[in-house]
């Protein structure tokens, strides 16, 4: 393996049930067949009905923290986009947002706009992508479940993470259950079309 | 995937969660006896268990009490027990707890407590278990993480076996819900048939034996406490590197500042992170034994230290002990703790940076984002389709919520207190809903309708109700069986349908005396608000049962 890096940290952003905890999995394990180290941090329980979840992934040389360190992503995955204002938190210029279009409602609250959301991150942060992967997902698979899986994918093949896509799919073919492996190969294969799709 | 923690390739490296890895530890101790009660964030302790039962006894216990009796009684048999709870569920059991102390055990005996600062799925208080080492004299370890949860497991193992005592692992949300690679040792294969042999002397914890046995307790802590002086999970990093620093004062005058920090469990992490990022090497005291502490490693530590800091979660118990430490060997070390470390909630990496910049008096900055933008708040809900919708919707046709008392509980169906919900004027422990429920109806005229889900019934509702038939209230309970405990993952519990002849809630609610008892699937709304209004008028306690299961259980 060529220089491995000092550190890399990922926040994973969504609400109780869109996946995160597999998406987790499958980048820990990914870093792990690529000869890293890793901590991650998930949350269970409570948490996980329908309120904001953040998941944390760090690999690298040596990792210690399981939590990344206020200002210190690399890379935040937002599943859901009003819930990209929280992880600002742990940003700094330097962050890479990749955001998927789709807001959740909440109860007795007023949806923010997508433009007020990117609006407010831009002032402070320059690499942000939007990408519509429950549209993506629903039209070409006819679902959503995995669009966690779509926009992970995407994150590697567009190089915004230090793992090769192979290694991606090794790890979801190692995490997912057998069943619906097929679903999630069609879904990486999906991104890649995409990436490949926006080169050209 | 879960099953990969039953490879038998010693030396392999799998990603386990700290929970995953205190199962792979008690494997590879040959553990023959198991017992929990699911509660976040220790249930996948039980869960993983519950997925490869095989080669030793699992059960799901109806309490935590419950399950460490049942641990109790398979100790005294000679089998090596591992019982497993989270924070609340320690007090449930502590009854049994202090008097297992006092007989110790047979068959080595691991108790894991998770505790969960700033109570992420814990809604009645932060708590930290580790203050229960001073009510039971408990030997109490802390892993940072999955490897050393695993390591820590067998270590307790040991100490148990060697010392004839249980031992207790404290976790906390950030080590039991934290991933990392772990080294895979052999498993060992129990056996999990055991034999009770008779010995009163040792089983029976009556006076006045019972004092001879309080002090049999404290002379083995005190050779656990020698055993942990030597243990290497309690361990001093850099200290070589413990060249006096300058610094100048402004006075112009240079003084030599030694510093040094004390800690354990997952804020060691945080440490190495911090010293990492401000480029710092101050010696460090890494306890892996929380009780007995090893007193004299810590007087080496300190003794030549002008500062020294201590970074724990919560309350301050470090900080206590070596304050007393430090009388006898260096009076005048400043110990800083809670000065500058917070006592409510978990720590966080950026917060034991920041601390220890200051501590150490180095200048350290970040590029931070001030977003000002409101933040909205996304509260947890009740799933799309939980049948309790239905309970909610019949409530609020039934009666003027202004006008009736809401008793909350322990379950999913907490999150009554949401908005838009709002059925939820007092939450506390598991069972107690009923029990409030019931002094409240003593207390005024108001009417009350109590929530209280199965698996909370099973575990601590039943003595209430008695209490209330028995005493001659009158509040309406109703019993939300949704077949399964779901907050903590969809464990089965006595009345739960993968049990064969489940038990009945409502043959138990007769039992209790309780005369005015309906079950009635809440789907019928019109039958479930007229039974509300007609039993809200009841001069006796009287009792619904919403039986409709969760939609995972339906979905099974
Ligand atoms: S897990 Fe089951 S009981 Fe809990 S909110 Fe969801 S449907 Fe309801």
């Amino acid at each position: 393996m060529s220089k491995k890096l000092d550190q890399f940290n990922i926040i994973i952003i969504g609400t109780g049930g869109q996946g995160l905890i597999t998406l987790l999995q499958i980048v820990a394990e990914a870093a792990l067949s690529e000869g890293y180290d890793i901590r991650t941090s998930e949350l269970h329980g409570l948490s996980q009905r329908g309120g904001s979840v953040e998941v944390h992934i760090r690999f690298g040389k040596k990792i210690y923290s399981p939590l990344v360190s206020q200002g210190k992503a690399d890379l935040i995955l937002g599943l859901e986009t009003q819930e990209c204002l929280k992880t600002a938190y742990f940003a700094n210029p330097k962050t890479i947002f990749l955001i998927n279009k789709h807001i959740i409602p909440i109860p007795l609250q007023k949806s923010i706009s997508e433009e007020k959301i990117l609006g407010n991150l831009k002032k402070f942060i320059k690499n942000i992508s939007v990408v519509s992967a429950n549209e993506i997902c629903q039209k070409e698979l006819g679902t959503t479940v995995t669009t966690g899986i779509y926009l992970l994918s995407l994150a590697s093949f567009k190089n915004l993470i230090p793992l090769k896509p192979n290694s991606i799919l090794k790890a979801i073919k190692k995490i997912v259950p057998e069943k619906y492996f097929e679903l999630n190969k069609k879904t990486f294969e999906l991104a890649k079309n995409y990436e490949k799709g926006q080169k050209k | 995937m879960i099953m990969e923690i039953l490879l038998n390739k010693p030396g392999k490296k799998i990603i386990l969660l700290g929970n995953e890895a205190i199962v792979r530890g008690a494997m590879e101790s040959g553990v023959q006896f198991v017992s929990t009660y699911p509660g976040t964030p220790a249930s996948e302790i039980g869960d993983t268990f519950y997925k490869i039962k095989n080669n030793f006894y699992f059960e799901y216990s109806t309490n935590e009490k419950v399950a460490l009796e049942a641990g109790i009684g398979a100790s005294f048999s000679g089998l090596k027990t591992l019982v497993a709870m989270k924070s609340f569920g320690l007090n449930v059991a502590l009854d049994a707890l202090l008097p297992f102390l006092y007989t110790g055990t047979k068959g080595p005996t691991v108790i894991i407590v998770a505790d969960d600062p700033s109570c992420h799925s814990s809604a009645q208080s932060e708590e930290n278990s580790r203050s229960i080492a001073y009510l039971a004299h408990i030997p109490i370890l802390e892993p940072a993480d999955p490897q050393e949860c695993k390591d820590f497991v067998k270590l307790a193992f040991q100490i148990s076996e060697k010392f004839k005592i249980p031992v207790m692992i404290r976790t906390t949300t950030r080590v039991a819900h934290q991933r990392a690679p772990v080294k895979l040792e052999k498993i060992i294969i129990g056996d999990t048939c055991g034999k009770f042999e008779k010995d009163s002397k040792r089983f029976v914890t009556l006076p006045p034996r019972v004092l001879e046995m309080k002090k049999e307790l404290l002379e083995k802590i005190e050779k656990i406490k020698a055993f942990s002086e030597n243990s290497l999970i309690n361990k001093i990093e850099n200290q070589k590197l413990e060249t006096p620093k300058q610094s100048k004062l402004a006075t112009g005058q240079v003084r030599n500042w030694k510093l040094g920090i004390i800690t354990s469990g997952v804020s060691y992490l945080y440490i190495r992170e911090a010293l990492q990022e401000l480029n710092l090497d101050l010696p460090v005291l890494k306890l892996g034994f929380f009780y007995p502490l090893p007193e004299k490693k810590t007087q080496n530590f300190i003794k030549n230290l002008k500062k020294v800091l201590i970074v724990e979660e919560l309350e301050p118990c470090l900080e206590k002990e070596v304050l007393r430490i430090a009388k006898n060997v260096n009076c005048k070390l400043q110990i800083v703790g809670k000065k500058l470390i917070p006592e409510v909630g978990e720590l966080r990496p950026e917060i034991v940076t920041s601390t220890i910049a200051k501590f150490a008096n180095k200048k350290y900055k970040f590029a931070i984002c001030n977003l000002k933008f409101p933040i909205m708040k996304r509260f947890p809900q009740l799933c799309p389709g939980c049948p309790y919708w239905l309970v909610i919707s019949a409530i609020k046709k039934a009666v003027d919520i202004n006008k009736v008392i809401f008793g909350g509980e322990i379950g999913c169906y907490m999150l009554f207190g949401n908005p838009p919900v709002n059925l939820q004027d007092y939450l506390s422990c598991m069972g107690s809903s009923v029990g409030i429920a019931h002094g409240i109806k003593k207390s005024t005229g108001q009417k009350i309708i109590s929530f209280v889900g199965d698996s909370s019934f099973f575990h601590a509702g039943i003595p209430a109700l008695i209490n209330a038939v028995f005493n001659k209230s009158n509040p309406l309970i109703i019993i939300l069986e949704n077949q399964t405990t779901a907050m903590t993952g969809h464990q089965p519990h006595p009345g739960a349908p993968i049990v064969p002849n489940g038990i009945k809630i409502e043959e138990i609610v007769r039992a209790c005396g309780v005369k005015y008892v309906k079950t009635i699937d809440q789907i019928n709304q019109v039958e479930f608000i007229n039974t509300i209004k007609e039993f809200l008028e009841k001069p006796e306690v009287s009792v619904i049962i919403a039986r409709r299961p969760c939609i995972f259980v339906a979905k099974k």
